[in-house]
């Protein structure tokens, strides 16, 4: 059994930089690189996409290139590779992964996919009620696009078991891509909820990648890294009790202290005592950090208590449309000509009888961020933008809103600067909804691949 | 005297369907009780109104220094039904580091941060 485990991140989200992930490839002398490109709507997004375009591969974009700027270094290491960027076709993404090993000489690599996240044809009989409104999933039966599981890590370690050295997977829950490796080599037990916490605690503490050395963290003055230009994705050099040195390849930008890890440590977590993931519920409070050297952080104590007997779904919908566009005023009495602006805007929403759920008119630079709570006796801007933006049910109403911008350019009011559109105006909403499914009734698959 | 909250604490959003968690960390162990008596669940919800339409739930992390805020009804119903520039709610930890904490003179040299009043 190994004694320290080398962990390291290779992405955060779908456009997540990728020269950091060939450093640690190249340089995080890493047993595993793990991979996380989903948010909450990519697998719905991913079906409206391959509805339309036949050539859609159904998995990350940019699955080419994280690939090839990983592989020669974590086949020179041999580091194994866990990744969710399978989406909506893991297959599809396990065979264009041989094809790039294929590409660098690389014969006989063993990669898995695992699937059976994907239950839409099946959730309005697997599942009751939605968690967020109470209503019956049954309800949303008519816009409805997709719905996935989020697995846990035990299908990735069945992968392991079977020899893979790449595992790609659609749908698992974030942390658990981080503590498949744990599992398999330091042979934990699928309820083993006291190692499994410490793992999942360490998994969620990676899963964002910059963000706990350094990125989304510099305030000038008050929170400084050196070079955040340069972040690295974190390492963790975990031990076979679960505890574990956060840290980074040295030499990169940006920061691990206990500054970064604490705010890593709650992103995204509602009851610290009750994280629930499909592994474990991992319970944050007991947790020990320590700033052991530059930038190495010990992470200890994190507890978990038994896995819940549900797993959570994520369901998405087809709820509308947001139509939204943008306009500019600067120099004395900037703001004066924008609050014109919104009522221009407002009557002739008006005129042309705009039916829409919400329209929001801003001043960014005043009140866009931050709406209604923003100060109220601000000193005047020196440049007011102002951008509008309605939620409609048609997407005939939603062009409304781009339309009546244009209208701005000839029929609008002095000195209004307006950008010829450079991106689409309008986009479609896919609203997304939770509930939970019984674990035994989701049986994941695994096949396997050699290059 | 009277401290913005930036002087005595970092803070991060996170967000999870329409519901965002703003942990509020003390830069130091001395500064934690201040803010655990003071920015109760209430008065942040109070800073926030108009933003936050729901419940605000405060969770406790002493080991940590740590508040964490569970605010729901944070995200215009959500980050992809949101009209909200700021659709995942990324930059709704910054405002509360305005909030105003009261705190004895002694802290001041160990405060982060220049101050400007």
């Amino acid at each position: 059994m190994k004694t320290i485990l080398r962990i390291g991140a290779g992405s955060a989200w779908w456009g997540d930089r990728i020269e950091p992930a060939r450093l640690n490839a190249e340089r995080g002398d890493l047993d595993y690189l793990c991979f996380e490109t989903m948010a909450e709507a990519t697998i719905s997004a991913a079906q409206v996409r391959s509805r339309r375009d036949p050539g859609f591969p159904g998995y990350d974009t940019y699955l080419d290139d994280r690939m090839q700027a990983v592989l020669p270094g974590c086949l020179q290491r041999g580091t194994k590779i866990i990744s969710n960027q399978g989406w909506i076709n893991p297959n599809g993404a396990a065979e264009r992964i041989v094809h790039w090993l294929r590409q660098l000489g690389a014969r006989g690599v063993k990669v898995a996919s695992v699937g059976g996240s994907l239950i839409t044809d099946r959730v309005l009989s697997l599942t009751d009620t939605i968690m967020e409104n109470g209503k019956p999933t049954s309800s949303l039966a008519d816009t409805l696009v997709s719905a996935e599981v989020y697995l846990g890590a035990e299908p990735i370690v069945a992968a392991l078991q079977q020899g893979a050295q790449i595992v790609v997977t659609g749908r698992v829950a974030d942390p658990s891509i981080f503590m498949a490796p744990m599992m398999h080599e330091f042979g934990w037990d699928a309820l083993d909820h006291a190692h499994l916490g410490a793992g999942s605690g360490i998994g969620h503490l990676m899963e964002c990648g910059a963000q706990v050395t350094g990125g989304y963290f510099s305030d000038p003055g008050f929170k400084d890294v050196p070079r955040p230009w340069d972040l690295a994705f974190p390492i963790a050099e975990v031990q076979p009790d679960g505890s574990a040195v956060l840290t980074k390849v040295s030499g990169s930008g940006g920061a691990v202290n206990l500054l970064t890890v604490k705010e890593q440590l709650l992103y995204e977590v509602h009851d610290p005592a009750n994280y629930i993931t499909p592994d474990v519920v991992v319970d944050f409070t007991t947790t020990h950090l320590e700033e052991v050297g530059p930038d190495r952080v010990s992470v200890s104590h994190i507890s978990g208590k038994p896995r819940t007997p549900t797993l959570k779904v994520s369901i998405g919908c087809m709820e509308g449309y947001i139509g939204e566009d943008m306009f500019f005023y600067a120099g004395p009495g900037a703001l004066r000509r924008a609050e014109l602006a919104k009522r221009i805007l407002e009557e002739r929403f008006r005129i042309v009888n705009l039916q829409a759920e919400e329209v929001r008119i801003d001043f960014l630079g005043l009140n866009a961020i931050h709406g209604a709570m923003s100060p109220k006796n601000q000193p005047e801007p020196y440049e007011v933008a102002v951008r509008v933006a309605a939620r409609t049910k048609t997407r005939e109403e939603a062009i409304k809103v781009g339309r009546e911008v244009d209208g701005m350019a000839v029929s609008g009011i002095a000195f209004t600067g307006k950008r010829v559109p450079h991106q689409e105006r309008v986009r479609e909403i896919i609203g997304v909804w939770s509930s939970l499914v019984a674990r035994e009734k989701i049986l994941p698959t695994i096949c396997m691949y050699e290059s | 005297m009277r401290v913005m909250l930036q002087h005595l604490a970092h803070t991060r959003s996170g967000d999870k369907g329409n519901t965002s968690n703003i942990s509020v960390i003390a830069y130091r162990p001395e500064f934690y009780p201040y803010l655990q008596q003071q920015l109760t669940a209430q008065r942040f919800k109070d800073f926030y109104a108009g933003v936050v339409k729901g419940d605000v739930q405060r969770f406790e992390i002493p080991g940590l220094g740590a508040l964490n805020f569970v605010a729901q009804g944070a995200l215009g119903g959500g980050v992809s039904r949101s009209l909200c520039l700021d659709n995942y709610g990324k930059s709704l930890a910054s405002a509360i580091l305005a909030f105003e904490v009261e705190v004895p003179e002694q802290l001041a040299p160990s405060l982060r941060g220049q101050r400007t009043s």
